[in-house]
């Protein structure tokens, strides 16, 4: 189908397109990449009055480093990210999730900015903003505030921004020395959405655990598996913990059911994904110390 | 209908200025507008590839884009590739391999194909298969297209003296 008529403007500066945004009031919408939202406009899901074209507004579209982690322009495309040495160098586990963001053509215009805002409970990059506990920066007319990825994912394609606020730039903040990593997805084909997933972070000192993160998707939005995290902190990371850690991690949230998979299939995935995400986060971590 | 802009863009080669409405798919403006339809338009949701094109050398869906947005840009679609007579070396390898029934799905796949030859090393036939997920094609089961690549894999490290990596 095509879109229903739209107005279209295309600011050159955040000033500017704030002001467009609080001017129509809810009735506009920012176009990043296009690749969530043009599919949605030609199927007439939306229909927006104005579409905010973000693309011609400079400076939006980077990745720097910063105290030992990075600050990434929302404007950065997924080819971008997944290219990035200086991404493979501080955060290999995001370097590995772009593998399963879509397709070549669809990471050359997909931005993480627009990622992060269409909020999909199956997307590589709301695990990555969970896991790593990222800051958003967003911006709007009165000024710019700052959201923690745990409160930006409100529900399934719902984020916390006001109507008239942008996605302006997202900070991952530095690993700990001795961090491993790990990522481990299910889909139908490489690059479709993930059915589930399971990435996590293990901070050694010595034989303990020191700090433990593991982020799941399978449910209504992507969370962290709070309760498998403790059972590992403090631990030797033995193979009954990892175990037992698993199992909670499927726990973590109500999973999903739809045509591809049943709430208890999802559930399994978790379990499985989890575990081998632990088990190569410690391999890591431990190959780190040597 | 909404207010028309005027874009100058780039189109294998040749510049035009249209006034486009800003609901305008480039896929339908290298179609309708410009006459050019090699570019296919299979699902307008970015799933078929079907009308995979290069917009500023970099392969991206038609369906996906509104030529509003494209003031300044180049694209260049399957029609900048080979002529009936002097094929592109990925149509000759496409022809040679058999890599095509319909034909319906084979612009995008050889557009997909050009930027991969650029951006990857394409050194196992998985690699080969992971580029083209987000290719569909109805007909050939595939294979005939990997092995259609592989060649054209060939061709270029022969070329440049060595794999890219
Ligand atoms: C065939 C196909 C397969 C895909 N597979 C995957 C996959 O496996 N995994 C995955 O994660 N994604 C996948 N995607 C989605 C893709 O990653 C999109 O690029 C991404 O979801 C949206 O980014 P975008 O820049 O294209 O945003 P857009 O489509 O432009 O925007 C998406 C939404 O976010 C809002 N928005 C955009 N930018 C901002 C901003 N800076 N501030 C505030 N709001 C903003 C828009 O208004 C819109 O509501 C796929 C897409 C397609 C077409
Ligand atoms: S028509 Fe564009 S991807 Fe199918
Ligand atoms: S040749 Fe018919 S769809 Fe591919």
């Amino acid at each position: 189908m095509k879109p229903a008529a739209f107005e279209y403007a295309a600011p050159s500066s955040l000033q500017e397109a704030t002001k467009i945004l609080a001017d129509y009031n809810g009735e506009a919408k920012i176009l990043a990449g296009g690749q969530s939202l043009v599919p949605m406009l030609n199927f007439r899901l939306l229909k927006p009055q104005i579409l905010v074209d973000i693309n011609r507004i400079p400076n939006l579209d980077y990745i720097a480093e910063h105290n030992g982690g990075v600050r990434i322009g929302a404007l950065t495309r997924h080819y971008a990210l997944e290219t990035s040495p200086v991404i493979a160098a501080r955060f290999p586990v995001i370097s590995e999730a772009m593998r399963h963001v879509a397709h070549l053509a669809i990471r050359n215009r997909g931005t993480l900015g627009g990622s992060l805002s269409h909020a999909d409970p199956a997307a590589e990059l709301a695990l990555m903003a969970i896991l790593l506990d990222a800051r958003l920066t967003a911006a709007s007319a009165s000024g710019t505030r700052i959201i923690e990825a745990k409160d930006f994912f409100v529900g399934a394609l719902s984020n916390a921004l006001e109507e008239s606020e942008i996605l302006r730039e997202v900070e991952f903040p530095g690993f700990p020395l001795f961090t491993g990593w790990g990522f481990e997805e299910f889909a139908q084909r490489l690059g479709d959405f993930a059915v589930a997933a399971a990435a996590a972070t293990l901070t050694m000192s010595g034989a303990r655990c020191t700090q433990c993160r593991i982020a799941v998707i399978g449910g209504e939005t992507v969370v962290r598996a709070v309760n498998a995290e403790a059972l590992l902190t403090s631990s030797s990371l033995d193979d009954k913990t990892i175990t037992a850690a698993a199992k909670a991690a499927a726990q973590a949230t109500p999973m999903n059911s739809d045509l591809r998979a049943s709430s208890d299939l999802r559930a399994h995935l978790v379990e499985a994904l989890t575990r081998r995400a632990l088990e190569a986060a410690k391999h890591r971590a431990l190959e780190k110390q040597q | 209908m909404n207010k028309s802009h005027t874009i100058r863009i780039k189109v294998n080669g040749t510049a035009y200025e249209r006034a486009v409405e800003p609901r305008l798919l480039l896929a339908d403006f290298l179609r309708e507008t410009l006459g050019l339809t090699g570019t296919h338009i299979g699902c307008e949701h970015g799933i078929c590839g079907a009308c995979t094109v290069l917009v500023n050398g970099h392969s991206m869906r038609a369906c996906l884009l509104f030529a509003v947005q494209l003031d300044g840009a180049e694209i260049d679609t399957v029609e900048s590739l080979g002529t009936v007579d002097k094929l592109h070396p990925l149509q000759e390898s496409f022809r040679e391999h058999h890599a095509l029934q319909c034909g319906f799905c084979t612009p995008g796949m050889l557009m997909t194909g050009v930027d991969l030859l650029r951006k990857r090393p394409l050194a196992t036939d998985d690699e080969i298969r992971d580029g083209l997920s987000g290719n569909l094609c109805r007909c050939t089961g595939y294979e005939h297209i990997v092995a259609a690549i592989r060649t054209a894999v060939r061709e270029r490290d022969e070329v440049s003296g060595k794999a890219v990596r």
